[in-house]
């Protein structure tokens, strides 16, 4: 090992206030540290992460001629930055510091034993100067950051944050696995609370992405495999195959003048008809479709599941040649600096309340789905009406919390936050449309929390929409007249209710999108426990993950409404762009070494390294292990299993966690 | 068992997981037991078999490792590979005549502070149940 010299730790116990100090005797900490082996200096202070905490390790370092550093405070995934700048300003290398961690795991979660908790606090600095005394310098790597970064979504969120990336300047892949960008806004017809009309507001931005020369647009393709890291992430795509060949493709097979330009031939002869998604399946579609006529890119899909390829559209498209039935998938690898994810959300499947009737009953619907039959582009041109006879309805319930906030194992214990605000909407909708229609609110709380949104809940109440406060128990069918019986409790009155009506409108709870989980684990992105992807910190930093390079926007990370999904794109995109600009980023340098000497060449090592950053080399005559410092991540997977004790994983070295297990098992007397 | 008796728990835990749900459970502030010291690693794949018998060795009544859920490791599969070592591991503490219920596996995520605070609770309880190793008797 290379420290000869003799190891010489300065302690630093942190008071936080009383978040430590309240359940640990500091002094005795302190004092306890200064007879550790190697400890030369113990101080104690009431926030060591302050400028003035910061300067005393600083000074230490210089005074008593310190060769590393131990800070008994918080987290180090919350201060070990800060401090190894500290002891970066006293003059030492800043991988020569180490944390004990007396506040998350000591003080917080012993609060009631005082004695308990300080006995702790005296083991985790024994363990921390125990490593610290065995700290190396170590030199962060500095890689370049590929001027490009990558959008996995194209919903409002997605859309954002492309834009913004494209305007700061950089090339910007934009991924969509729908044939269409827009996302679930663009199923909207207002919103709320200022009525605006929701895709009115946002097929401008749907064209801007369609135009912005720095935005590659990749509609109906999918993310298949991410390699590398934060600045050199290189991502494989998959292309479906979609059937129809943009301008630019057909012009590059050498059709001049062909390709798709959304004429819309082909559908007038294709033969299959299909439920059309976007529309819930409310409206139908052939087999080669676009979603809606505002689509971008304004190019066709050939739907092959249900395809019978007769071949008419292909006559029908006729000199265009832009459709191809025998098209396969392609896959198409490009390279990016940063990518953010932003894939949104699907309805909680509702019909697995059964009580509800949604599925069963024909005049029960989702919120998503009441969107749409009073859209004007929707199925209906906007005429809301009963799915089981088309009468307009008169008398509407809606039920809010469904599925959500549910503890009952079957929904979803979180609020999905815009129900209770779109409900509102939908009663107004509705009594600005229909002459005499009455809605019925059935709710458990109405939670109007953003700007304007309370203003918006009076409103409604002027209008004369009823609020019902109780959770709806069942909803039962008239068999004759397609009614539906809303039974509950009116906890105000104290009663219960049966409450008839034509239509019951459930806003459903949201859950993270079908195949997010793929894309998640793919960019190596944890998730909470409900399922939605995990930010870095929940008030901090709230666009990160804890994969360097790779952030979050919208409701793939939690439920929120359209402003608080745009204003986190933007935050993503600023935090995106930030590593791009810089042009540079530093790689921690937890970095495998072999120690060639121990080195016996069975390379176990390489078929269990993820990222194929290792391999055998031939040297004097015999084979030893080779490190490709650039695809190391830094796991350790490989030193945890040489069997010759090869391998060195830099800064959790075999003997400074061997170190750290006797000193808080034999007392530090090794 | 002597009432006074409290165990000595070794607690090796990745980075990214569950040092960050034993944090949470800080930030949380749900309380359990002290008896249980953590060593940080990046991932539980770092975990090499001899650290745990180097721990029984120096006198340790339980050990726990703890990692990601498969699928969720930050390095892929290091997680796998350190489950694989623990029935090695379990394996060899009954051949020398130690239970195997004093070395534990367990995944806790980021997000899942309640379940390190139980999962900490119950292996203080396990260890206290089984008593103190008896490797402790070859002591010096």
């Amino acid at each position: 090992m290379a420290e000869k010299k003799e190891a010489r730790i300065g302690v630093f116990v942190c008071h936080c206030g009383t978040n430590i100090a309240g359940s640990i005797d500091v002094e005795a900490v302190k004092e306890y540290a200064k007879t550790l082996p190697n400890v030369v200096h113990a101080d104690d202070y009431q926030y060591v992460c302050s400028t003035p905490g910061q300067t005393m390790i600083a000074d230490a370092i210089k005074e008593h001629n310190l060769t590393g550093t131990v800070v008994a405070a918080c987290s180090p995934r919350l201060h070990e930055p800060t401090f190894r700048m500290a002891t970066k300003v006293g003059g030492l290398n800043p991988f020569r510091f180490e944390m004990a961690n007396i506040r998350e795991q000591n003080s917080w979660v012993h609060m009631h034993d005082r004695e308990g908790a300080t006995e702790k606090a005296k083991d985790s600095v024994r363990i921390a100067v125990a490593k610290a005394s065995l700290l190396e310098d170590l030199i962060p790597k500095s890689v370049p950051v590929e001027k490009a970064a990558m959008v996995v979504g194209a919903g409002v969120a997605g859309m954002q944050a492309a834009l913004d990336l494209a305007n700061a300047g950089i090339k910007t892949y934009l991924i969509e696995r729908s044939p269409t960008i827009g996302g679930r806004m663009s199923q909207l017809d207002k919103t709320f609370p200022t009525l605006d009309c929701s895709q009115c507001i946002l097929t401008p931005k749907m064209v801007d992405v369609g135009r912005n020369t720095n935005i590659e647009l990749m509609t109906y393709t999918e993310v298949e495999e991410v390699e590398g890291y934060i600045g050199n992430f290189e991502i494989t795509l998959r292309k479906k195959a979609r059937g129809v060949l943009s301008p630019d493709e057909a012009e590059a097979k050498g059709i001049v003048g062909g390709g798709c330009n959304g004429c819309g031939d082909c559908v007038d002869v294709c033969p299959v008809i299909k439920g059309n998604e976007f529309e819930f399946e409310m409206a139908p579609r052939k087999a080669v479709y676009i979603y809606h006529p505002q689509v971008v890119p304004n190019l066709y899909t050939v739907d092959f599941n249900t395809c019978i390829k007769c071949g008419l559209c292909v006559e029908a498209c006729g000199d265009k040649k832009a459709i191809d039935l025998e098209m396969v998938d392609e896959f198409v690898k490009v390279k990016v600096g940063t990518a953010i994810l932003a894939t949104g959300y699907d309805l909680f499947p509702i019909e697995n309340k059964t009580e509800w009737g949604y599925k069963k009953y024909e005049n029960v619907i989702t919120g998503l789905e009441f969107e749409r039959l009073i859209c004007a582009s929707g199925p209906t041109g906007g005429h809301l009406i009963r799915p089981s006879d088309g009468e307009t309805p008169k008398k509407v319930a809606f039920v809010l919390c469904a599925g959500s906030r549910d503890n009952t194992g079957v929904g979803k214990p979180y609020c999905s936050r815009f129900c209770c605000m779109y409900s509102l909407k939908h009663a107004h909708q509705i009594i600005e449309k229909i002459p005499g229609a009455q809605p019925y609110i059935l709710y458990m709380d109405i939670r109007s929390f953003g700007k304007m949104y309370e203003e918006f809940y009076y409103r409604i109440q002027d209008e004369g929409a009823k609020f019902i406060r109780g959770r709806v128990a069942n909803i039962l069918e008239d068999a004759t007249t397609k009614n539906l019986h809303v039974f509950a409790e009116d906890t105000l009155l104290q009663r219960p209710i049966d409450l008839e009506v034509d239509l019951v409108v459930l806003a459903s709870a949201v859950q993270p999108t079908a195949g997010a989980d793929t894309v998640r684990k793919l960019f190596g992105v944890s998730c909470s426990q409900d399922g939605w992807m995990l930010e870095a910190h929940p008030k901090l930093n709230p666009c990160g993950t804890t994969t360097a390079g790779v952030f979050l926007a919208g409701v793939c990370q939690g439920p929120k409404d359209i402003p608080d999904t745009v204003a986190q794109a933007e935050g993503a995109a600023s935090a995106a762009s930030i590593p791009i600009h810089r042009g540079e980023v530093e790689l921690e340098p937890y970095f495998a070494q072999c120690v060639e000497e121990k080195c016996a060449g069975c390379g176990m090592c390489v078929n269990l390294c993820p990222y194929s950053a290792l391999a055998l080399v031939e040297k004097e005559g015999r084979q030893v292990m080779q490190v490709t410092e650039a695809k190391c991540k830094g796991c350790g997977t490989c030193g945890g299993f040489c069997p010759g004790g090869a391998i060195r994983m830099q800064h959790f070295t075999t003997p400074q966690i061997v170190a750290q297990i006797d000193a808080f098992l034999l007392g530090g007397e090794q | 068992m002597a009432e006074e008796w409290n165990p000595k728990i070794i607690a090796i835990i990745c980075n990214w997981c569950s040092y960050a749900g034993a944090d949470l459970a800080g930030g949380a502030r749900m309380q359990y037991p002290p008896d249980i010291r953590a060593i940080r690693v990046m991932c539980t794949g770092r975990i090499d078999p001899l650290f745990i018998m180097k721990a029984f060795q120096d006198g340790a009544d339980g050990v726990l490792i703890s990692g990601c859920h498969f699928g969720d490791c930050h390095y892929l599969e290091g997680n796998y590979k350190a489950a694989k070592r623990m029935f090695l591991v379990k394996n060899i503490l009954k051949n020398i005549g130690l239970d195997d219920k004093r070395i534990r596996m367990t995944f806790v995520s980021a997000s899942e502070g309640a379940k390190w605070a139980g999962v900490v609770e119950d292996v203080i309880k396990t260890v206290k149940e089984l008593g103190p190793s008896p490797l402790k008797q070859f002591e010096k």
